[in-house]
């Protein structure tokens, strides 16, 4: 089972992913921005996947995804971008910054458990 | 309560009890526990009936002298006495009471069939408060509308009650 | 798997009403014209993350309405649209939709969509006002005939050369067209070389897939085709077109927004009545949620901690008691006194919110206020970090409002009559909160016309308040505003003036134990006061009895108590007492006479009446009778109310250490009962 990274500042989401994951077995770790997400990327290791709101203060998901990738250990863990169907730009814009693939809200668990199924191959 | 013989899902349940030999009932599902005659807290300047509160596990809670609301003799309150505590409900909003009554008496069975229109009663109890009389071995028993009896017939009724400090007196 | 998200709904409103808020206080903060980027950041962030929420959990009502509002904010996040008054106001109204439509759904209510239909197409006319691409939004189709059901989707999907690089699978993505419906799939090679050719790390095929809508599952979106190739839209030539009967396909991608109703717009007139912010519904409506530092909870957890440790201490020392221990068993329950003291304080503290909870409201209402009322009013709001009783707040929400309109409506002028008179044609309106010693202190003051007192006088002659003989002083010619029955708007205006006096305001603080007050300069201003207690739960109190009876008097009231000495009593016109102290004379009235309880036989005459309480309250005093003081405690206060009812002189009960309920005296009834018995025997 993997260890997940969670950073959303809605606390319902971020709540109801990891209870998701941690429904059927995953370690979740939560953070409630891209700062604090970042934080705990630097601090502690071992993280199979990482899943990132977009929106979020502090620091956005975009940006929290390019700051993860200039962490060693991080360069080639799956990064999920979760959001609203934003426009194609914002979906590039994560593409480039180094996200692995597009979560898009609403937010439905069996669709949420396939597409880490996926990732995590 | 050997009373509880027979069960109907269709009949109401009524605890009743027993005010100057006359036998009254109310819904048992408003009953939350019977208690015995402890000595009250007078509220000044409140109806003679009301007798003053208790502490109900931590709930200060009001007594009510039935037998005076209706203006029957007053009785000595002795180890027979018993303090039926009443839920009522307004509006959503849930009130716990206690109604001083002579003894209680059966738990019955009373279907809506068993049961008739309240007649025109003088004097001790306004037919407001009464639902229906059923006949249970050969007695009478008058059913109580509780929800109504607190509300219209308590509650504001105290309101109404000014601070005439000579009625005031009476009760204490 | 399924899982049950409404355990996150109640997380979700508290979130969005949370974001609605930001949502409010960044737009009012905008409402000079400037935009502010970063808040008109924070505002579409607030509006993203409940769009997102709301169409997880089905409020779709929210959702779409959130949609279109959050093009509107795009815009001003681009800079394309300016923060101007129209904007801002129609952003407010959303936030206000918003809000109805999601207590509709936490009350579990049909939300109201016409309403919110209405607001959509004002927004969306404001967006084709400024954006020519926005203006076909509106087209609607009709017709959705049968030749025009759409039966599935056909496919065209060709990789770039490069996409399996980018580390995508295109046997996934075929895959998940598969879960859509029926799949059929043919495959192109033409471009695969010959074998020794090959580069294994690019990708030759391509496929054709019709994906017909399956006769038990809900029919195929376009976007549910789309969504599984969004990742790699840039790698790939897509092409989806739609498969109709007899392929009769055309673009059917308008068509999802429906006529709006020719329906009137009644929602303004409802809408600036105020009171109705579906916020303050929810608050009753739902199990009331309260948000606690946890520094709090983990200070309340050690002295748990602390108790226990007495506890156990308290327990073995009973185990095995001798005489010889006492000192150590007196040491433990004065420990566990401690324990419990400083656990009480700490609960009580978990209570404590700021009042900007209570403040918070004002800016919105100031706003609209002004602009309905064509008055220039500037909000101050001072010691929004002051603490009180979270059951404090909720019940001074509506006196704060009532004193609030109050001020724009009568305190303050118009412009003209303002820039006449010498002063900024901007008036100032002031929330100020504030601790003062057991109470906290809110004061709502206004730099308007202040109070008439001549006028006000008159009014009271007029009304029969007051005779025209009697001679009062300001204050007391200006608590005639809190008389009941007395109405000093000219004319009733629906804003402050709807029937409800400030008689309410002042009979609402005092059932809290608190008072109001009001001081005021002719045309400089008017300062209303509210004086609470800090909570409502508990209460330092002087146990006293009177006529047999075991009654608790609020500490802070008494100004001191002392033996009834008969020479200072005097007795005027009819049968009123008054006490003489220190060159005052103050009016003394026996608390059973008040009462009406009479002497139990059992009580020493000798007793009776023998000890004068002198308490005070909003500047007045009275001399209490009693018979006896006892010892002083703190009490927790409960409410006659909830099983009987408010009694006059009574501000609650309380449970004695024995198990007994004694009465809590209300000193502001007491002296009002003490007036109208004054007053009845003056009368005979």
């Amino acid at each position: 089972m993997a260890k997940v990274l969670i950073a959303d500042d809605m606390a319902s989401m971020r709540k109801m992913v990891a209870f998701t994951l941690e429904s059927s077995g995953h370690e979740v770790v939560q953070a409630d921005d891209g700062d604090v997400a970042l934080k705990i990327a630097q601090q502690q290791s071992g993280f199979d996947l990482v899943i990132t709101d977009v929106n979020m203060p502090n620091m956005d998901g975009i940006t929290l995804t390019q700051e993860l990738r200039a962490i060693p250990a991080l360069k080639f863990t799956p990064i999920l971008l979760l959001t609203t169907e934003a426009g194609k730009e914002k979906k590039m814009e994560g593409k480039a910054a180094g996200a692995t693939g597009w979560l898009v809200k609403p937010f439905d668990p069996d669709k949420l458990l396939m597409t880490i199924k996926k990732v995590l191959r | 309560m050997e009373a509880i013989a027979s069960i109907d899902s269709s009949d109401n349940q009524y605890l009743t009890f027993m005010l100057a030999d006359e036998e009254y009932g109310v819904d048992i599902l408003t009953v939350q526990e019977l208690r015995g005659w402890e000595p009250t807290t007078p509220i000044p300047n409140t109806p003679s009936y009301v007798l003053g509160v208790i502490n109900l596990r931590g709930v200060v809670i009001p007594i009510v002298d039935l037998r005076n609301r209706f203006g029957l003799e007053h009785m000595e309150y002795g180890p027979t006495t018993v303090v039926v505590i009443v839920k009522v409900q307004e509006k959503g909003k849930e009130r716990i009471l206690g109604i001083v009554v002579d003894a209680v008496s059966e738990v019955y069975d009373i279907g809506k069939a068993d049961m008739q229109p309240p007649p025109e009663m003088d004097g001790a109890i306004s037919i407001d408060f009464v639902t229906g009389l059923a006949t249970m071995n050969e007695k009478m028993v008058i059913l109580l509308d509780i929800n109504r009896l607190v509300h219209e017939g308590i509650l504001s009724k105290a309101k109404e009650v000014p601070t005439e400090a000579e009625e005031a007196k009476e009760h204490v | 798997m399924s899982i049950d998200l409404e355990q996150f709904k109640q997380i979700f409103f508290e979130e969005s009403f949370e974001g609605l808020e930001t949502m409010e206080t960044g737009l009012l903060s905008m409402k000079d014209g400037e935009t502010d980027l970063d808040i008109v950041n924070d505002i579409f962030r607030a509006a993203h993350s409940i769009k997102g929420g709301s169409a997880t959990f089905g409020f779709n009502a929210v959702a779409s309405f959130t949609h279109v509002m959050e093009g509107l904010l795009d815009e001003m996040r681009e800079g394309k649209r300016q923060a101007d008054p129209d904007v801002i106001n129609i952003l407010l109204e959303s936030v206000d939709e918003i809000s109805s439509l999601m207590t509709a759904y936490q009350n579990q209510e049909e939300p109201n969509v016409e309403q919110a239909q209405l607001l959509q197409k004002k927004l969306e006319n404001i967006f084709s006002a400024g954006d020519d691409e926005a203006g076909g939004v509106n087209t609607s189709t009709a017709d959705q005939g049968e030749e025009n059901r759409c039966l599935g989707w056909h496919v065209e999907f060709a990789p770039h050369d490069n996409l399996l690089l980018t580390g995508n699978d295109p046997l996934l993505m075929l895959a998940e067209l598969g879960y859509l419906g029926e799949m059929s799939m043919q495959m192109h090679d033409e471009k695969l070389p010959a074998f020794a050719d090959m580069d294994p790390e690019v990708c030759y095929l391509k496929w054709i897939v019709d994906v017909l809508n399956a006769t038990d599952h809900d029919p195929i979106e376009e976007e549910q085709i789309t969504e599984i190739f969004e990742w790699v839209e840039d790698e790939c030539d897509l092409n989806i077109t739609g498969i109709y009967p007899e392929r009769k396909s055309e673009d059917r991608r308008l068509g999802d927004r429906r006529i709006e109703s020719e329906q009137t717009d009644r929602r303004q007139a409802d809408r600036r009545e105020g009171a109705r912010r579906p916020t303050d519904k929810a608050a009753t409506a739902q199990p009331t949620n309260i948000r606690v530092d946890t520094n709090r909870i983990d200070a309340l957890i050690d002295m748990v901690g602390e108790l226990v440790i007495t506890q156990s201490m308290l327990g073995q020392l009973g185990e095995d008691f001798e005489i010889s221990k006492l000192g150590r068993l007196r040491e433990g329950l004065e420990e566990l006194q401690r324990n419990s003291r400083e656990i009480q304080e700490a609960v009580m503290k978990v209570r404590m919110q700021p009042i900007s909870f209570a403040f918070n409201r004002f800016p919105r209402m100031v706003h609209d206020l002004s602009q309905k009322l064509d008055k220039k009013i500037r909000l101050e709001l001072v010691g929004e970090d002051t603490e009180m009783d979270k059951t404090v707040m909720e019940k001074i929400n509506d006196p704060l409002v009532h004193l609030v309109r109050n001020s724009l409506d009568h305190g303050l002028e118009g412009p003209e009559e303002r820039l006449a008179a010498g002063k900024d044609e901007e008036g100032t309106v002031c929330l100020k909160a504030f601790h003062q010693g057991g109470s906290i202190v809110v004061e709502v003051s206004d730099d308007g016309r202040g109070l008439d007192r001549d006028r006000l006088f008159a009014k009271g002659v007029e009304r029969g308040l007051i005779k025209e003989t009697d001679v009062l002083s300001d204050e007391q010619v200006y608590m005639l505003l809190f008389a009941a029955g007395f109405s000093t708007a000219e004319q009733l205006s629906d804003i402050s003036g709807r029937g409800v006096g400030l008689d309410v305001v002042r009979r609402n603080i005092e059932s809290l134990g608190g008072n109001t007050d009001v001081r005021s300069t002719l045309g400089e201003g008017t300062v209303f006061t509210i004086r609470l207690p800090l909570t409502l739960a508990v209460l330092d109190g002087q146990l006293l009895k009177a006529g047999g009876q075991t009654y608790v008097l609020p500490l802070n009231a008494i100004i001191e108590s002392l033996q009834v000495d008969a020479a200072s009593v005097s007795t005027l016109a009819g049968d009123t007492k008054m006490y003489l102290l220190r060159d005052a004379y103050i009016p003394m009235i026996s608390l059973s006479m008040l009462f009406g309880t009479t002497l139990s036989p059992s009580s020493d005459s000798n007793k009776t009446d023998t000890l004068l309480i002198i308490v005070e309250w909003a500047d007045k005093c009275i001399g209490l009778l009693v018979d006896e003081l006892l010892g002083q405690q703190q009490v927790v206060i409960k409410s006659l109310e909830t099983n009987y009812q408010r009694v006059a002189g009574l501000s609650g009960a309380t449970i004695l250490g024995d198990g007994t309920v004694s009465l809590i005296l209300d000193i502001s009834g007491l002296i009002e009962m003490s007036a109208k018995v004054h007053e009845g025997i003056a009368q005979q």
